[in-house]
């Protein structure tokens, strides 16, 4: 199945010189929730921008549904709905007009009932006739979702969607995107909310410095760099770890009390058998053992914090 | 082409409009009667006369072209500035739409808010003076080819400016004076001749001269020559908005 969004060889560059995006290759999947992690200024922005049509691309091309976003330029931007990052909204519009309108821009006939459907599946239906100005920060941001999904869009992109919004509400949001993802449209999203890329994600890419680092299936990223560690409670203070024990490369902390052990879950042995016997022969006894798997959030440290 | 797309822009604009009407409409009505008040009866009680055309009259296109001229600006260059300003242009930007599009939906908006107030403007002078309309096709010719024209200049404007000092610098600082200066209370030919050689390097010259043709046939230089420097104008604008839009000037980048 051919992507629905393709970036190939894209580059940024700034007036300024500052290098923003640098040989960008992606491919999104039709139907997908794809996350988008990246550091403060990494380029995520940037490249949502390019892809809509915001700002100019430097070099290399972007292709939607197989429409050139430069030479086709209505018919990629037409499946396309964006939620921008900031919350840029008209003050005196009322929620129904400002909803409207954006259908309109996209050159789609009325269609109240949809309308109606998107601001009630966002909770915005009784603050129809609001102004703008009016509503909090998290209905403003739900009013922008609204807005990106008037026009009956295939891509929806969330730009930190959920920043500043509270935990219900976000909690409500991702509701909303499930559903959207179970009618057929892909999603593109970036969040500095790690645990939400690795609770929605179907697949992951990491940008820094303007360049993807890592581009893979969330559970593989998971498993491939998914470190886990056991932790072994002693019953008894330890001093040193016994040389008989050297082969496991153990750590102990610094109260002498607590063990962990650091092992792979792809590979064939974890050693972990072996370990509890070896620690038995040593005479060591042990009171309590936890093991704990690393987090998106410690991978993306890792990867991101690689020279 | 995405005629909703315009249709969308045209009515929010529009709706802009009515929302603040009174600055809008009521404060170029009051402002233009008072030039009546000051010009008309004030001075115009000593003058008398221009050219066969009672003062009072005579400074009536004038007045109006004043108008047209700064509300066209004023309503286009805010049009498109406001939502650079704000942020909100991200959805025009990224919306399916051409450029034509996007300047027909602005400019067509605000032209048409300032025709509709020079027509006011008209209406009212009718309350204080006289007026007969000889050539009612020209001057709705020229009304609408300035407002255009102008609308034009003022998005242009509006996407250059990159903050409220700028958006007020043009017009305060150019427009207003070559108005003044450009014989919207005055005819050209009551100047000694060295003024006149110099007034006619001012634009606004050709623009008040043709309007007031369309009124009472009198002109400080020829119709043909007005209308040329009009249209001339709107190209000039037209082809800056287009390179504004090819290369993404200060929308873009």
């Amino acid at each position: 199945m051919s992507p629905i969004i393709s970036v190939s060889n894209l580059s940024k560059t700034y007036g300024s010189g500052f290098k923003a995006l640098n040989n960008i290759n992606l491919g999104i999947n039709r139907g997908e929730i794809f996350a988008l992690l990246g550091p403060n200024g990494a380029g995520k922005t940037t490249l949502i921008s390019i892809i809509c049509g915001i700002a100019n691309p430097s070099q290399g091309s972007i292709s939607i549904g197989g429409h050139d976003i430069i030479k086709d330029y209505r018919a990629a931007r037409s499946m396309i709905g964006l939620v921008p990052q900031e919350l840029h909204t008209d003050a005196f519009e009322s929620v129904w007009a400002t909803v409207s309108f954006s259908r309109g821009l996209f050159g789609k006939p009325k269609n109240p009932a949809h309308i109606e459907k998107v601001l009630k599946d966002l909770s915005l239906w009784d603050k129809k006739d609001n102004k703008i100005i009016t509503l909090s920060g998290g209905m403003k941001r739900r009013v922008m979702i609204a807005k990106a999904l008037s026009h009956e869009p295939q891509i929806l992109f969330l730009d930190e969607p959920t920043a500043g919004v509270d935990v219900e509400l976000r909690k409500g949001m991702w509701e909303v995107v499930r559903t959207l993802q179970a009618s057929g449209v892909t999603i593109i999203l970036t969040t500095h909310y790690i645990e939400e890329a690795e609770e929605m994600a179907d697949r992951i890419g990491v940008i820094n410095k303007g360049e993807i680092i890592l581009i893979e299936d969330k559970a593989t990223l998971m498993q491939k760099l998914g470190k886990k560690h056991l932790t072994l409670q002693l019953q008894h203070k330890l001093d040193a770890i016994p040389e008989a024990l050297a082969a496991y490369k153990l750590e102990l902390s610094g109260d002498g009390r607590v063990v962990t052990y650091d092992y792979d879950t792809k590979g064939d042995r974890t050693g972990i058998t072996s370990l509890l016997n070896d620690l038995r022969n040593a005479g060591i006894r042990i009171s309590d053992l936890d093991t704990t798997q690393s987090s998106l959030e410690d991978i993306f440290v890792s990867l991101v914090r690689a020279p | 082409m995405n005629y909703r797309a315009i249709r969308a822009i045209y009515l929010f604009e529009m709706a802009r409009t009515w929302r603040t009407l009174l600055q809008s409409i009521v404060s170029p009505v009051v402002s233009t009667s008072l030039y009546f008040v000051v010009f008309g009866a004030a001075i115009g009680s000593r003058i008398t006369e221009v050219e066969g055309v009672s003062y009072g009259t005579f400074i009536v296109p004038g007045l109006v072209m004043l108008s047209v001229l700064t509300q066209s600006i004023a309503n286009a260059s805010f049009g498109i500035y406001f939502p650079k300003f704000a942020g909100t242009i991200y959805e025009i930007l990224s919306a399916p739409i051409s450029y034509l599009e996007i300047v027909i939906g602005y400019v067509g908006a605000a032209a048409t808010k300032s025709i509709i107030l020079g027509l006011i403007i008209l209406a009212t002078a009718g309350l204080f003076v006289p007026l007969h309309i000889n050539h009612p096709v020209w001057m709705l010719t020229f009304l609408v080819l300035t407002a255009v024209t102008f609308s034009l200049f003022g998005f242009i404007i509006g996407i250059w400016a990159d903050g409220f000092e700028k958006l007020q610098m043009i017009p305060m600082l150019v427009v207003t004076p070559l108005t003044f200066l450009g014989g919207s209370f005055y005819s050209v030919n009551m100047l000694p001749s060295g003024w006149r050689t110099i007034t006619l390097f001012n634009p606004v010259v050709y623009l008040i001269s043709g309007f007031r043709w369309s009124f009472f046939e009198i002109a400080d230089v020829s119709v043909a020559v007005s209308l040329g420097m009009t249209v001339g104008f709107l190209v000039v604008c037209m082809f800056i908005v287009a390179w504004i839009f090819r290369t993404g000037y200060r929308l873009k980048n």
